[in-house]
């Protein structure tokens, strides 16, 4: 637009020296919260709602909420949902969606327990069960990731149509039968534990450290933010937007081939049921834990205590017998509840 | 409307601008770009609240909150941009707002036959009201706002450049219309570059300049062309511009071959040499932003090529821009250029990151350095590195971008609009930077729709009207007469 043009003829000078303090003291009351990298306060906010929870748990449901055990079974449920999270968690920040989590998870699922793979599994090694679970995960995260990038389909369709597609091939795949896991050494890796702590809770433990070194400390991260937030912007700085929007939708497709590994451990099955509603569950703890759905901003922090937070409150719902339909209903309140506190608090940290 | 004065953030787009209307009459609105015209027109539309001044509509001083009181009154705005829905067909889209309906029920044959009245009383009964508006021509797009400025029984009817997509015989047509309307006593606001158009059609004439009235009520038909021009021009404020250095004599770096896209510009030829800053000047539209981004490989060139010392570029690709040494400072910084919501830092460092990284892990301490040091040496205000950008004023944010190309050490810089928004202390230095820049060896390619800073900051000038380029000189030897007068001239053939 044109030019301030000061009706007084001040010197150019004297608009600067005025701007300046003005700046500084903006810079004040926040600069704590800023140095705190700004998501802290927020994340803040979580951890007190968690510890809230818990003490509703502790009021409700006393010594079977508080014990060790019930703690584990929080952590072991947590564990799927959140290595889930963690990848949805890039993929918003990139600014896409994926709908598709919960049929890959399945698809996954499947494919690694049919009867080819446990027989070569069986033969070699458990191992190949885990490679296949990542190769198919990876593969259907490529193929929606190919669509959204270079077919320019939105990820919303393209996701969607993948939910469709891979939760049939594995009906097609399992013909609708659940199939068993037969290798007992499997189970024994993934359902044990390493002192007292089972091993899905560190599975989960590992990939959010990781994501969030990603995240936070790699060029990777940097970029998967920087499309996210401005993709034009992104492009004419020459960052390859559309390969690091694919390379995002196949880290999520991993995420779920190690979470349906994770899922045939726990419940000693392959099936075309697994991870059903899990997008929601999965889009819900990265919403909460403060990412934002129109991309370029997230934490895994965040995501983490959104997940644990959806997850202790089914326990303490479970606990003190509540039925499943209306779990889903304060569910939905508390989705909503925290995107409207989101907005709130973006936008009085925009007027500051 | 009285001492309008409108204000941003940073900026005072309106301070102080009168205009008055007649009925009946065709009252002609002109000013080069960023004098403040599409500012006015959305304040007399209801989109801006004034800060000061007042608006007389009939005898009475009114407020225009939104939008709807306006048009409510009996004004209508048919924008630059046309404000169409282009999945709707072009009888929804004329009722946009105020649908023909009957208990809740549209109406839509009702719709339809009163498109196909107001279309027909345009001259274009070949359009036909079940088409949907994507479908059509630009002009046809226009002749719909047209229609639907009309259905809403304007007493006052706004258009921003309606001739700008139009050909010789729709702008005929277009004057019939205009010619019938005042005859029934809608008054008219008529934007226009096209100085000839305002002759054949306007009664009077107010100019606008950095967002004042420098003249109003003129008669349109008598004013000298120099007379317009010369409202037109020249500053209140004069800007500091660095001194040129001497012209260099090296071989040239940039060198753009006949590059074409259709529909936006044609056979475009020029090179920049190391340690030269080349111009160009022309009206928002005349191509100037394409051709720079097409440069870059942002657009995909139809023909021509671009080669930066010696070496090709892979047309369409802006990563062979970028590792050729060709940086750009988009016109839409907040859209094209800035990831808003990040720290400055990170908006520094966002070209350069595999600079800062190993195996993949970025090494923020050398990155917050090598950003830190750049802010200091830019003067940036404030200096802190991970503040939002967002929070920064738009010279800043500007410098921010300088930055980032100069962390990845360009060797050829493309600066669209670089003080758009930047107010007049920061002007002088990212002036004062662009030259020292060239000073260093940089080939620099300015565009700018304000034709004194082209002038005062460029060593060679391309002109630039309607896709081509017009003429070439060295600053020196222009003036901004002389170049309104081309730009003008060329507008016209």
């Amino acid at each position: 637009m044109s030019v301030e043009t000061p009706r007084t003829s001040e010197e150019p000078a004297g608009t600067q020296e005025m701007a300046a303090p003005a700046a500084t003291a903006g810079s004040g009351p926040s600069a704590l919260s800023r140095f705190l990298g700004g998501s802290a306060t927020r994340n803040l906010g979580l951890v007190i709602a968690l510890v809230i929870l818990c003490v509703v748990g502790l009021a409700t449901a006393g010594e079977r909420f508080g014990s060790f055990d019930n703690a584990l079974t929080i952590l072991r449920l947590a564990a799927v949902v959140g290595v889930v999270s963690v990848g949805m968690t890039f993929v918003i920040c990139g600014g896409g969606i994926d709908l598709s989590v919960g049929a890959i998870v399945a698809l996954s699922s499947v494919w690694a327990t049919t009867l080819a793979t446990q027989t070569m599994a069986e033969d070699i090694h458990w191992i190949v069960m885990v490679l296949t679970a990542l190769l198919v995960g990876g593969a259907c995260g490529l193929v929606n990731g190919l669509l959204v990038a270079y077919g320019k389909v939105a990820p919303f369709i393209a996701t969607l149509a993948m939910l469709a597609s891979a939760r049939g091939l594995a009906e097609l795949i399992a013909q609708r039968r659940t199939q068993i896991v037969r290798d007992r050494s499997f189970i024994d890796f993934f359902g044990g534990s390493v002192i007292g702590i089972p091993v899905l809770v560190i599975i989960f433990a590992i990939v959010a450290a990781l994501g969030w070194v990603l995240l936070n400390r790699t060029t990777f991260g940097r970029r998967t933010l920087a499309i996210g937030g401005n993709p034009e912007a992104a492009r004419l700085a020459g960052i390859k937007v559309e390969r690091q929007t694919a390379y995002l939708y196949v880290l999520l497709g991993l995420a779920c081939g190690l979470a349906a590994v994770m899922l045939m451990a726990r419940t000693t099955t392959g099936t075309s049921t697994h991870g059903q509603l899990l997008e929601l569950d999965t889009i819900a703890a990265a919403v909460i834990g403060g990412t934002l759905l129109s991309g370029g901003r997230g934490t895994i922090v965040g995501t983490v205590l959104g997940v644990l937070i959806f997850t202790t409150l089914t326990n303490v719902f479970t606990l003190n017998n509540v039925d499943t339909s209306t779990q889903n209903v304060a569910k939905g309140v508390i989705i909503v509840a925290a995107v409207l506190l989101q907005q709130r608090l973006a936008a009085r940290r925009r007027s500051t | 409307m009285a001492g309008i004065v409108k204000r941003f953030p940073g900026v005072t787009a309106l301070d102080g601008v009168d205009l008055d209307v007649l009925p009946g009459e065709v009252h002609c609105l002109l000013g080069q770009n960023g004098a403040g015209k599409s500012t006015l027109i959305k304040t007399l539309a209801g989109v801006h609240t004034p800060d000061e001044g007042t608006i007389t509509w009939d005898g009475t001083e009114v407020t225009l909150g939104h939008p709807q009181a306006a048009m409510d009154m009996g004004i209508a705005t048919m924008y630059q941009e046309l404000d169409l829905v282009e999945g709707l067909t072009v009888a929804e889209n004329v009722f946009l707002g105020h649908e023909k309906s009957r208990f809740g029920f549209s109406q839509r044959s009702a719709a339809r036959a009163a498109t196909r009245e107001l279309l027909a009383g345009l001259g274009h009964p070949e359009i036909s009201p079940t088409a949907e508006v994507g479908d059509l021509s630009a002009a046809g797009q226009q002749i719909v706002s047209m229609a639907r400025a009309l259905s809403r029984k304007a007493r006052l009817i706004v258009m921003d450049e309606p001739s700008a997509v139009l050909d010789s015989g729709e702008v005929e047509r277009l004057f019939d219309v205009i010619r019938q309307l005042t005859a029934q006593g809608v008054a008219v606001v008529y934007i226009s570059h096209r100085l000839e158009e305002i002759r054949v059609i306007g009664d009077r004439v107010t100019v606008l300049k950095d967002g004042r009235t420098v003249a109003t009520g003129l008669p349109a038909k008598e004013t000298p062309t120099s007379e317009v021009i010369r409202l037109m021009t020249g500053r209140s404020i004069e800007y500091v511009f660095p001194e040129r250095g001497t012209t260099p004599q090296d071989e040239p770096l940039l060198v753009v071959e006949g590059i074409s896209r259709r529909g936006e510009f044609e056979d475009v030829s020029f090179s920049v040499r190391p340690g030269e800053v080349l111009g160009l000047a022309g009206l928002v539209g005349a191509g100037r932003s394409e051709i720079v981004e097409t440069v870059f490989g942002a657009r995909r060139a139809d023909a021509g090529t671009v080669t930066v010392g010696g070496r090709r570029l892979r047309p369409g690709s802006v990563d062979s821009a970028v590792s050729a040494g060709v940086g750009l400072a988009p016109e839409e910084r907040k859209s094209q250029a800035l990831v808003l919501g990040d720290s400055v830092a990170h908006n520094i460092s966002m070209a350069t990151l595999t600079r800062f990284s190993l195996g993949g892990l970025i090494d923020r301490g050398a990155e917050s350095e090598a950003a830190q040091e750049l802010a200091t040496s830019l003067e940036l205000r404030p200096t802190g590195i991970t503040r939002e950008i967002r929070t920064l004023s738009g010279g800043n944010q500007q410098k921010v971008v300088l930055a980032r190309w100069l962390l990845r050490g360009c060797r050829v810089l493309l600066l669209d609009e670089p003080t758009r928004g930047v107010d007049i202390g920061a002007r002088s230095e990212i002036y004062a930077l662009v030259r020292r820049l060239a000073d260093d060896g940089v080939a620099v390619v300015v565009v700018s729709s304000e034709i004194e800073e082209v002038l005062g900051l460029s060593d060679r000038v391309l002109v630039v009207g309607d896709g081509q380029v017009l003429h070439e000189a060295p600053a020196t030897e222009l003036d901004e007469h002389q170049v309104l007068d081309i730009i003008m001239r060329g507008d016209a053939a």
